[in-house]
């Protein structure tokens, strides 16, 4: 066992499988340092010469007239409250009802997972869901960030699934000392749940923070209430109808291009979450592989 | 005689007074699934009631009650929409397209991955693997658009490599946008989906190489032999729940980068049903569409449950 042979196949085998990694690194960081790079560089000059890895006439200031826009500071005040506020709601929420789903003793444990469950299988749809929310005035307000979303099934189930196994024990010996079930589930499950709360955190963060559509359907007469994503979206859009020309250029003498302030834009959005999700790893890949799939 | 005998079943508390004492202990539990019972009334249940515009001409000043009752009339303007009927084609054929790029590249690249026996370069890659998945699909439209732009990447590659003398226009071709699509899908979930399939391969009992090495059996082998037939559960289950996502083909890059050349085939339902739900105002038609959506969801994920049923893999509801 210890001596292994290799013939001319493992070695043809060895060397595609490099080539095919060597590939696929470029392949998934290109476009990225690619728009880094852009957003360095001069916008005009980005025109002029073809920029790849590394800029040609570095600047700052494309990332200046990203900060100085008033879209992206009012997107990035709004971005980061529906992050912060929305994860903790969503968590606190999916943790209880997790909670009372799995408990044994629950007296309506049955037809209460049901239904949740036929959420996840039937919903409304756009129109219904957009008629829904006029009539609960959650269009033009920021808590239809929040509130909407907060309960979804599939990530209690997630949740359910982990806390279904801590053993029963647990509960009672609490039970015989007289705890109740609230001091249950604060002192004792939770505790033990942390890593499936990191995990379902991270999925909520990541969704909040990339989330633009309910901006655009549901408050876009408001710009105080837009996110980073939309912005970008709309700054994309003016891209798509103008391929080609390069109208926006005459800024008053300024050197800074659509394309360079929309890469700009683009790098400051996924720097956060790029510097916290190697971190993470652990958590989300047990996390994926407790409960089922996560699209 | 009988009245003295002991019936045992009258020493148990009665069914009711059970239930009463049970519920007396979890305060808690009952109060919450109570708060949450209504919320998922509202949000989840709420909406479905909204199915009704479907079946009348709804007008949002006269309200559900007061508004004409149509029947299926709404429904068979739908069918009569060649919109309506591209846009379906387009989601069902770009979901089996996405469906199937998402199992063969997810599958492949957890099969190859396993294979870097380099500790360090496995975790680099893998990390460098699912960074596109927390990317947002605005960006991730936004790069598609610049690396297949005129004067993009690919083009640039076309030209100076493969000898092409003029840029193509990939968003002027029908032909390439469902391509376009998957690709962007596999560049973006790739690295994600083999996640599940990598903790998967770790779970294979290692004797099963060692007897294969005994045989003088390849790395290449080993992996099409042993690997891949070990996977087979996971792939089906995930196969299966998988189906009733089939619909859910993506929006971003259809709603963004589709234009009026190529509508015939980037439009995609739910971009229609917010052509005409929302910026049309037929929310009538917008419901029904919405509702055919949801039905053939609906008989896909049933189907997927069955299929597993009868191969008796694992059940998913």
């Amino acid at each position: 066992m210890k001596i292994k042979k290799y013939g001319p196949g493992d070695i043809i085998f060895e060397i595609c499988l490099i080539l095919f990694m060597v590939i696929f690194l470029v392949v998934t960081l290109y476009p990225i340092v690619n728009t880094l790079a852009i957003s360095f560089n001069d916008g005009f000059d980005t025109i002029t010469h073809r920029i790849h890895f590394i800029p040609h006439m570095f600047t700052t200031d494309n990332y200046k007239a990203v900060f100085a826009k008033e879209g992206y500071r009012m997107g990035a005040v709004n971005t980061v409250l529906r992050t912060v506020l929305g994860t903790l709601i969503s968590l606190v929420v999916n943790a209880i009802l997790a909670y009372v789903i799995s408990r044994k003793r629950f007296l309506f444990k049955k037809s209460f997972s049901l239904f949740w469950v036929i959420t996840m299988y039937v919903n409304g749809g756009l129109i219904p869901t957009y008629i829904t929310f006029q009539k609960l005035h959650l269009t033009n307000n920021f808590l239809v960030y929040i509130i909407p979303g907060a309960v979804s099934a599939f990530n209690m189930l997630v949740i359910r699934n982990y806390m279904n196994g801590i053993p029963d024990s647990l509960e009672e010996s609490a039970q015989i000392d007289g705890a109740g079930y609230f001091k249950i589930f604060y002192s004792i499950i939770s505790p033990l749940c942390k890593p499936v709360y990191a995990t379902i955190a991270l999925f909520v963060a990541v969704y909040q923070w990339n989330a633009w559509f309910d901006a655009m359907l549901y408050n876009k007469m408001h710009d105080e209430l837009t996110v980073l994503q939309y912005e970008l979206m709309k700054q994309l859009q003016t891209a798509m109808k103008s391929a080609g020309s390069v109208e926006g250029l005459k800024n008053g003498g300024t050197t800074i291009t659509p394309t360079s302030i929309r890469a700009a834009a683009t790098i400051c959005t996924m720097v956060p979450i790029l510097f916290v999700y190697p971190f993470l790893q652990r958590y989300f890949v047990t996390g994926l592989t407790i409960g089922g799939v996560k699209e | 005689m009988a009245t003295n005998t002991i019936n045992p079943e009258d020493l148990q508390p009665h069914k009711k007074v059970k239930f009463l004492a049970e519920a007396k202990r979890q305060p808690f539990l009952l109060i919450s699934s109570a708060l949450l019972l209504i919320y998922g009334i509202i949000f989840y249940y709420v909406p479905v009631l909204g199915w009704v515009t479907a079946f009348q001409d709804y007008k949002p000043a006269v309200g559900f009650i007061k508004s004409k009752w149509v029947g299926f009339a709404k429904f068979q303007k739908l069918f009569e929409n060649k919109t309506f009927f591209l846009a379906f084609r387009n989601t069902l054929c770009m979901g089996v397209i996405n469906l199937v790029f998402h199992f063969v590249t997810a599958i492949a690249f957890a099969l190859l991955l396993n294979e870097v026996r380099l500790i360090f370069a496995k975790k680099f890659i893998q990390t460098i693997s699912y960074m596109p998945h927390f990317l947002s699909w605005i960006i991730v439209t936004a790069i598609v658009r610049d690396i297949l732009a005129s004067d993009g990447i690919v083009n640039e590659f076309l030209m100076n490599v493969c000898g092409n003398d003029k840029a193509i226009d990939f968003f002027a071709v029908k032909g390439y946008f469902w391509w376009i699509v998957a690709f962007a899908n596999v560049w973006k979930e790739t690295g994600w989906n083999a996640i599940i399939y990598l903790a998967a391969i770790t779970a294979i009992d290692p004797c099963l190489y060692e007897a294969a090495d005994m045989d003088g059996a390849t790395r290449f082998q080993k992996m099409w032999y042993i690997t891949l037939p070990s996977l087979r559960p996971t792939i089906m289950i995930l196969l299966l729940i998988n189906i009733g996502n089939v619909l859910n083909a993506g929006f971003e890059l259809q709603y963004i980068l589709g234009n009026d050349v190529i509508s015939d085939v980037s439009k995609i339902l739910d971009v229609f049903i917010l052509d005409w739900g929302i910026s049309q105002f037929d929310f009538s038609l917008g419901t029904a569409a919405g509702i055919f959506k949801s039905v053939i969801a609906l008989i896909l994920v049933c189907l997927g449950n069955w299929t597993a049923k009868k191969t008796g893999d694992e059940r998913l509801f």
